[in-house]
């Protein structure tokens, strides 16, 4: 389909105007569009929230796709921010955010760290012994399901009663609440 | 001990103690941001919820000590006049975000001035210490005897992938800032700094001025720190960064080498004009006060100029800035009163040295 307003390129965008009710079909090419005005593209003045917030809806160019949408409306439990406010501003609202907006969260990571999305540093001594707790239990895990599959029960319910164990003092309440 | 020590003095007391490669490196400084595991972060939080953050960090650490950094001291910010506030920000012991956005926010600051623990800033918790001179590691070090020592207190956001769970996600992971300030003359006059700036942008660095971001490298400081936060552990963010200062330094002994070697005479005549400015001048704008210090401090330096001590530069780039002035008249003065103050202290400050 060729642009509707140059008739030479092909129209690579299509809008949809609604004015006083009635629906009209814009079909252009990208060149017709930014002339037109149908579509800005901010050139100067970059503040790094901009640049951030440019940066996140790299990933919106798709607007119909269901998936998408459905991110769209993703909003966190906690503090009640959308995945959509998150990226207007750049900023996440609270630490339930990073939990919720999880599965979107790695390419935007990528971008500003340099294709790093997994940290590597300090842990924390508090969440720390929680963390090692966890790392055990999963390394418990992975070794019952191999005792199963190998149908050595009887050791399989030795380690089933340590995960048993460990499970108990992961749930315990951290000392020293501060709220 | 009150408020006052903090604003009478432009230079903080770490600074008269000098650290390795002080002869270009003002100082390293380490940020952690960290935040607190079940509250909203500030710009979300309502103000009741940052109020007792606020009330619990006074409470717990107020006029504590913390190893030989002395005590803390406690100041709500919004109980500063604004020449308290940006007297603190002038001599970076505060951010500029601190007195802007949150009402409930607050510092704890060491009495020696080297560590400070800002309260409800971007993040509930943001730790930066200074050390003089190019002390990287050192710093970080002490920032984690820090952190842990809040940690007995808090618990933190943190996640086992993404790390320290911060409000901005360019700080998620280790929420660290390192930053080295550097003071580079004979880079900016060869125009060398120019072309080192990509490079050093590639690797994940950022130059900046001295006030942080966008401000203008007055008086040819350059603050240089790491962006990148996440994949990557402290230390060895910190030993990149001091492997490219360590060449910046390089480099800039060269040029200083090259510079005296190659037009020694102009060079002289330019550090002395720059002191005559100081020395007589009645009327002076910052920025030509700025390079006329940086002048100064390059003669000293190069022991073109005796008998002055070095840390004039940084003790002046604080001395001559709006708010210590104001700070300093008990007054609000305007830009040319500023100009004519600034001119006078600049005086009285080299006749000291005399």
């Amino acid at each position: 389909m060729e642009c509707q307003e140059c008739h030479e390129r092909p129209a690579t965008l299509h809008f949809t105007k609604v004015s006083n009710g009635k629906k009209i079909e814009i079909r252009v090419c990208e060149v017709c569009a930014k002339e037109k005005g149908y579509v800005s593209y901010p050139e100067e003045g970059y503040s790094l929230h901009n640049l951030l917030s440019g940066i996140f809806n790299f990933d919106t160019f798709k607007m119909e796709s269901p998936t998408i949408q459905q991110v769209k409306e993703l909003q966190c439990p906690h503090c009640g921010m959308s995945f959509s406010q998150f990226k207007q501003i750049g900023k996440f609202g609270c630490a339930t955010c990073y939990e919720t907006f999880e599965e979107r969260l790695d390419p935007i990571l990528r971008r500003v760290h340099a294709g790093n999305t997994r940290h590597s540093g300090k842990i924390p001594k508090r969440a720390g012994i929680d963390l090692q707790l966890r790392k055990e239990l999963g390394n418990y895990r992975s070794q019952l399901q191999q005792l199963i599959e190998t149908e050595a029960f009887e050791e399989a319910a030795k380690v089933r009663d340590k995960i048993k164990e460990l499970e108990t003092s992961v749930k315990k309440p951290e000392a020293g609440d501060h709220s | 001990m009150t408020l006052e020590h903090f604003m009478d003095e432009a230079i903080s007391p770490w600074m008269r103690d000098e650290g390795p490669d002080s002869d270009i490196v003002l100082s390293s400084r380490i940020r952690l941001a960290r935040n607190l595991q079940d509250i909203p972060y500030p710009f979300v939080a309502d103000g009741s919820k940052l109020q007792g953050v606020r009330d619990f960090f006074k409470k717990e650490f107020a006029n504590k000590a913390f190893d030989n950094y002395e005590e803390f001291q406690f100041i709500p910010i919004d109980e500063l006049s604004a020449v308290d506030k940006r007297v603190l920000v002038e001599k970076h012991l505060i951010s500029p975000h601190l007195t802007k956005y949150t009402k409930e926010s607050a510092a704890l600051i060491s009495n020696n001035e080297q560590v400070s623990i800002m309260i409800n800033e971007e993040d509930h918790i943001r730790i930066q210490l200074y050390f003089p001179g190019l002390q990287l590691r050192k710093a970080l070090e002490k920032s984690f005897e820090v952190d842990n020592w809040l940690e007995e207190k808090v618990t933190y956001a943190f996640d086992e992938r993404k790390g320290y769970l911060t409000t901005c996600p360019t700080n998620v992971g280790t929420g660290m800032r390192a930053s080295v300030m550097m003071h580079i003359p004979a880079l900016v006059l060869t125009r060398q700094i120019n072309r080192m700036m990509p490079a050093i942008n590639q690797l994940g660095l950022v130059v900046r001025g001295i006030y942080g971001e966008g401000s203008e490298a007055l008086g040819n400081i350059f603050q240089i720190s790491n962006q990148i936060t996440l994949g990557k552990s402290e230390a060895d963010i910190v030993d990149d960064l001091q492997s490219v200062v360590n060449q910046l330094i390089e480099h800039e002994r060269n040029a200083r080498n090259i510079i005296m070697k190659e037009s020694g005479i102009a060079l002289e005549d330019r550090i002395f004009r720059a002191y005559g400015v100081m020395a007589h001048s009645r009327i002076i704008e910052s920025k030509e006060a700025s390079s006329c210090i940086s002048n100064v401090r390059l003669g000293i330096d190069l022991g073109i100029i005796t008998g002055t001590s070095r840390y004039i530069l940084n003790e002046l780039m604080v001395l001559i800035q709006p708010g210590f002035l104001q700070h300093y008249a008990k007054k609000t003065l305007s830009a040319s009163e500023r100009d004519v103050l600034r001119a006078s202290l600049i005086r009285e400050r080299l006749q000291l040295e005399k």
